[in-house]
């Protein structure tokens, strides 16, 4: 019998040390400043100062690591803190900043970052320990994150750096928000379609195999920026034929279609590893019952490959809406606008602005088809 | 009922699989296929539902040369049964058996009725089993369900592929009486694939033993253990074995003495003579009381009974 959790006491014990060894807070006289850091105790919390005693709540019931009572105390914790400390982190940014207009900048310093990333870690080992069914997990994961978003409409974080570029950038990342989600959509959609018919090519006739599979893995190899470099030509030549069309060698088109290119390789060969691994039996069995081609491919074999083909789907659309960033360079907007914005200006907080919603949709995507996955494996 | 005339099938370079075949099975016969691994069995038996379509030679079923009917509706008209069971296993065990029905397009009352009434039949509970997933059930359960399966559309004939290759000794002794009784019940046609001579000479009205894709001997069981055609065959059933195997094929009925009795522990008139010579040599007797089905006293069985005279 375990006497202790070690996972759960270090991950107490590190968050408390970031929390003091580490700047909470950062305060710049102007946002492209880097600034001086702020520790937990010179930001003016007041009695906010006392949320430091939560993390010590974590590392107590880690002495009773199976304990069902302790587990559920530490996720309320987790959430308390995931929650209170952006608060924290924003009234106190209200006291340095008051007025809306001055050009000094509290952002959030690598304290405030590393404990409120670890106690996630924390929340998230917590609920998995639990054994709780994924869309449960996804409704605490929900919940936290929608009193989050609360936080901020009721304007609690507003004078915090990071909700400044946004209030400064709100149409920009709304913008971006559109032609991300549009960027993601359009070229994953394709390829699921294109991918699953190769896929189904390829477990056909198994000489296909290795010529698709080169093409495929030699697209999978080639830099994004790369590949949108080679189809600069060929569709600017096609946007002169067809201007009516709107294709150029710049902007949605080459983006959507270097994107669905990349998407191509993990979909065909989900849908290839999920159609060989249906067992040959049952597949004999289906023929020798009777069934037709048609009758076996889509009460046997599709049904059979599609736990595999979903995990194939949800990894490409995880790595799309990364990929997706790139995608700015060429001018196709989404999150990368904001993101390559913020670095050619120094300014970290812009940057955040645009790599915290990628994370979020990554997340979100991940659990979405985790959740379908879940759905459609129910059955057994 | 079946009827197979000069066939041959050869897959790729290799040797033909099967080798100018000709079989004619009746209808409620139970015609077992038996051979060494890769004798052709597998092959001639799928050539029957056009999942081989052979090179050569013609095969006939009820008359109509097999060619002339859609592969899908002949396969239809046959129960498959194979080893691995080819259960689906994202189907529940009443879909599973509903297959072919639901191909016949039954309606839907008619095929509920005829899954609780195989899995009845197949001394599997409907309540508790209609349910559940393959992989909820044993070995021995799922191969229940493969063999309902089989059966579910009432077909004329039963084609079956080492269908209980996988199961413990136990188990498939279980099945194999189940089988017979089925057969003996619905007198379907049944070809049935073995590698396993004793389950062979326990359930085939006829053996057919096939070598290099053609048939060595074929015949009643007690033809091919008294008089096997040659060596290959004598090796075969196994030599050293056939005395024991021709105890197997008769009851202790056939050989009792009615109204006689015996000291000790009575055995069942419906054992085999082979568990009979077993009772003998452990019990260290050579007189042995017999009761029968009802457990009622039916005589006795001497030791020198068992030889045949
Ligand atoms: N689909 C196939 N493709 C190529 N060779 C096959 C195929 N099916 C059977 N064979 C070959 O035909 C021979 C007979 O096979 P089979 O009928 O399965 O034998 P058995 O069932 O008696 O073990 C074997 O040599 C086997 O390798
Ligand atoms: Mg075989």
């Amino acid at each position: 019998m375990k006497r202790y959790a070690p996972v759960q006491g270090v991950l107490a014990l590190c968050i408390l040390m970031s929390l003091f060894g580490l700047p909470f807070l950062r305060f710049a006289p102007n946002r492209l400043l880097t600034g001086e850091g702020l520790s937990w105790w010179q930001a003016p919390l007041g009695p906010g100062h006392w949320a430091c005693v939560l993390p010590l709540g974590w590392l107590l019931s880690a002495r009773w690591p199976g304990n069902r009572f302790a587990r559920g105390a530490d996720m309320l914790v987790a959430v308390l803190w995931l929650l209170l400390l952006p608060w924290l982190a924003g009234t106190t940014a209200r006291q340095w900043v008051p007025d809306a207009d001055s050009l000094a900048r509290v952002s959030l310093g690598a304290g405030f970052w590393l404990s409120w990333g670890l106690a996630a870690l924390l929340l998230s080992e917590r609920l998995r320990e639990a054994g709780w069914p994924l869309w449960r997990r996804g409704l605490i994961w929900g919940a936290t994150i929608l009193l989050l978003v609360g936080e901020g409409l009721v304007g609690a974080l507003d004078d915090l750096s990071l909700l400044r570029e946004y209030g400064n950038h709100q149409d920009a990342f709304e913008l971006a928000f559109g032609q991300h989600i549009r960027l993601v959509v359009f070229s994953v959609l394709p390829a699921v379609v294109l991918g699953a018919l190769l896929g189904m090519a390829a477990a056909r006739h198994n000489r296909l195999q290795g010529p698709l599979f080169a093409v495929l893995n030699l697209i999978q190899t080639l830099p994004s920026i790369a590949l949108f470099g080679l189809l600069l030509a060929p569709l600017a030549w096609l946007g002169e034929r067809l201007p009516a069309s709107g294709i150029a060698g710049i902007g949605m088109a080459p983006a959507l279609l270097a994107l669905m290119l990349y998407s191509l390789l993990p979909i065909t060969r989900g849908t290839l590893a999920g159609l060989q691994q249906v067992p040959a039996a049952a597949v004999d069995a289906a023929r020798g019952m009777g069934m037709s081609p048609r009758q076996i491919l889509w009460r046997v074999e599709l049904p059979l490959a599609l736990p595999v083909f979903l995990a194939g789907v949800r990894i490409t659309a995880v790595q799309a809406v990364g990929l997706a960033v790139v995608a700015a360079l060429i001018g196709a907007g989404g999150f990368g606008t904001i993101m390559f914005q913020g670095l050619s200006g120094s300014a970290l907080d812009l940057v955040l602005l645009g790599v915290i919603p990628v994370v979020a949709m990554a997340i979100a995507v991940d659990l979405l088809f985790k959740l379908i996955s879940a759905g459609v494996a129910r059955h057994d | 009922m079946i009827d197979i005339s000069q066939v041959s099938k050869t897959f790729g370079s290799a040797g033909p699989a099967v080798d100018d075949l000709s079989l004619h099975i009746a209808t409620g016969e139970f015609v077992v296929l038996i051979g060494a691994s890769g004798s052709g069995k597998s092959t001639t038996l799928r050539m029957i539902n056009r999942l081989v379509e052979p090179d050569r030679g013609s095969i006939r079923f009820a008359g109509v040369d097999i060619r002339q009917i859609k592969p899908e509706a002949l396969r239809r008209r046959m129960g498959y049964a194979i080893q691995s069971t080819g259960l689906f296993p994202h189907w529940t065990v009443a879909q599973n058996i509903a297959t072919v029905p639901q191909l016949l397009k039954w309606s839907k009352a008619r095929v509920a009725d005829r899954i609780d009434e195989l899995l009845t039949l197949l001394h599997l509970d409907p309540d508790a089993f209609r349910g559940r997933y393959p992989h909820q059930l044993s070995g021995g359960q799922q191969q229940r369900v493969g063999v309902a399966r089989a059966l579910a559309a009432d077909p004329d004939v039963l084609l079956m592929d080492e269908p209980f290759g996988a199961l413990d000794p136990v188990t498939r002794a279980t099945l194999q009486a189940e089988l017979l009784r089925i057969h003996a019940l619905s007198g379907k046609t049944v070809v049935l694939v073995t590698h396993d001579i004793d389950e062979a000479l326990q359930l085939g009205s006829r053996i057919v033993l096939m070598n290099h894709g053609r048939i060595v001997q074929q015949g009643r069981p007690i033809d091919l253990l008294r008089h096997p055609a040659n060596t290959f065959v004598h090796d075969f059933v196994g030599r050293t074995e056939i005395g024991i195997r021709l105890l197997a094929l008769d009851r202790v009925a056939s050989r009792l003495r009615p109204g006689e009795r015996a000291a000790g522990e009575p055995i069942s008139a419906e054992l085999s003579l082979r568990e009979a010579l077993s009772a003998f040599v452990a019990r260290r007797v050579d007189r042995l009381p017999v009761v029968d089905e009802q457990g009622r006293p039916a005589g006795a069985l001497c030791f020198d009974d068992l030889l045949e005279r």
